[in-house]
């Protein structure tokens, strides 16, 4: 399936009838090389960097709904690698560097939009960790801007300046970060991967995980059983359940996290903002809806909706920050099952069983990290090795105790991220 | 979401604090698996759960609650000192 000028000109004015798939709706074969768990963002990443680069084709992504259904389809857009620690800050840089090149690769408009991200500070104490995010930033060969009250008076008119509780006292800006179109990066994914052979199955639960000797032999799924050589568990949302398939005990513990949309408005939210002092963060979709969140409702659920109280915080934390956006509408409201981790970062790991790798733990970071992500995947599954930008996501971290990457600094505790 | 304290009755959701798991302190203070079992690693339900919670800005007191992590229905609330851990 292609796109051009004139192929939209012709079907628009032929009733729009000549449009197909853009992915084979493949039926399961009884032999796999790789066998991919989860046909989200990561798993189709996954699948679509080990064909790409890897050559390994003979590769199917199992999907208990459709595609691109969970949690890429259902987040707040955002693309950005403003992360301190290391580990982490290489990690999202290599994933920031692949989303630039992203659409040429696939030759798939995911509308990758880097209007810059700004994290606003509200105390001096906040400018200095600013300053020092900022630095360790660029001294992974990212861009940050120190933002003084003034230079963001320019940009970001509508803020309010003036209020007394939570001063603003500027801003770390990322030029380079932004938002895509969640769901075009899926499909854009899905389809490269189909392309090269990939065999894309939906409506395809994974009920068992055949282990003998100590090697993954395949799966049992509601279509039958299907034979792997290598299998990765690629399922934020559902590690827990898909990993006790394995006889594995995860370090995650699943939260739903909020996000609200608006109804559509004139361009007026250039930016990605966050609000510094209060669990908020906002940026305008390009069909004009204002797309916001806040912080987890903080207990384990699996309800895919949270609660009003949660609702109402960041209203009004949103109303503190740039009341202005009181006068919209809320349009609708929606949570996604977050993979909490005790240290709030990844895991992208051998699973201590042969031929079963683990992807999960993408706690509220998921979205950015789903090219990166694929790519360390992909080289983990075809090497056996852990792709460089991405050594520091060990499962055995809590357990040992080395290389936690605690980026809140608040200790390696479930209920504290 | 409410809760109902054995001490002060049905609640709002935002006087409780939220902690975890309601699981068992392992004994001994030497570092093993079963410390690392008991501070990361998790069954993490998708259904009926335990956990513990504390009426934070109420009595003060540390429930176990018995919900559903999928309907969001709370089926038990128990003083933690009454109900063990």
């Amino acid at each position: 399936m292609r796109f051009s000028g004139l192929r939209v000109l012709r079907e628009g004015l032929t009733g729009n009838t000549g449009w197909h798939a853009h992915w084979r709706d493949a039926t399961p074969k009884s032999d796999y090389d790789v066998v991919i768990i989860g046909g989200g963002g990561h798993g189709l990443s996954t699948a679509y960097y080990l064909a790409s680069r890897y050559g390994i084709t003979n590769v199917a992504v199992l999907e208990k709904g459709y595609l691109g259904g969970g949690n890429v389809g259902r987040n707040t857009t955002i693309v950005r690698a403003n992360y301190f620690l290391p580990g982490n800050s290489e990690f999202y840089s290599h994933s920031l560097k692949l989303w630039e090149g992203l659409e040429e690769d696939l030759n798939y408009n995911v509308m990758h939009s880097q209007r810059g991200q700004i994290v606003l500070f509200h105390s001096d104490g906040q400018r200095d960790a600013a300053a020092r995010r900022g630095n360790a930033m660029r001294n992974q060969g990212d861009d940050a801007e120190l933002l003084s009250v003034a230079e963001l008076r320019r940009i970001v008119p509508y803020l309010d300046y003036e209020q007394a509780r939570f001063p603003i006292y500027g801003g770390l800006l990322q030029r380079r970060a932004g938002t895509a179109r969640h769901d075009a990066v899926a499909w854009g994914y899905a389809r490269g991967a189909s392309d090269r052979g990939v065999d894309l199955i939906q409506n395809c639960e994974v009920t068992g995980i055949e282990i003998e000797n100590g090697r993954v032999r395949g799966v049992q799924t509601t279509r039958g059983a299907i034979r792997a050589k290598k299998l990765a568990v690629v399922v934020a949302g559902r590690s827990s359940q898909v990993a006790a398939m394995a006889g594995m005990r995860l370090p995650i513990e699943s939260h739903v996290l909020q996000a609200f949309v608006t109804e559509g408005l004139k361009p007026c939210v250039d930016h990605v903002i966050s609000f510094g002092m209060g669990h908020f963060y906002i940026s305008q979709s390009d069909k004009g809806g204002l797309v916001f969140g806040g912080d987890l409702d903080m207990y384990a659920s699996y309800a895919a909706r949270g609660n009003l109280p949660l609702a109402e915080h960041v209203m009004e934390a949103g109303m503190t920050l740039m009341p202005m956006i009181g006068n919209a509408r809320v349009l609708r409201s929606w949570g996604g099952i977050m993979d909490m981790s005790p240290d709030g970062s990844p895991v992208i790991d051998h699973a201590g069983i042969d031929g079963l790798y683990l992807n999960c733990g993408w706690c509220y970071g998921g979205f950015k990290a789903v090219p990166g992500s694929g790519d360390a995947m992909a080289h983990l599954i075809a090497t056996d090795r852990p792709h460089p930008a991405a050594t520091g996501f060990r499962l055995d971290r809590f357990a040992t105790g080395r290389g936690l990457m605690d980026e809140e600094g608040t200790g390696a505790q479930h209920n504290l991220h | 979401m409410r809760l109902v304290c054995p001490v002060c009755g049905e609640r709002d959701r935002r006087e409780f604090y939220y902690q975890g798991a309601a699981l068992a302190r392992p004994e001994g203070s030497d570092w093993g698996p079963e410390w690392d079992d008991y501070l990361h690693n998790r069954d993490n339900p998708a259904g009926v759960t335990r956990d513990l919670w504390q009426h934070e800005q109420g009595c003060g007191a540390w429930l176990i609650v018995t919900r559903d992590t999928v309907t969001h229905e709370v089926l038990r609330c128990d003083l933690a000192a009454e109900a063990g851990v």
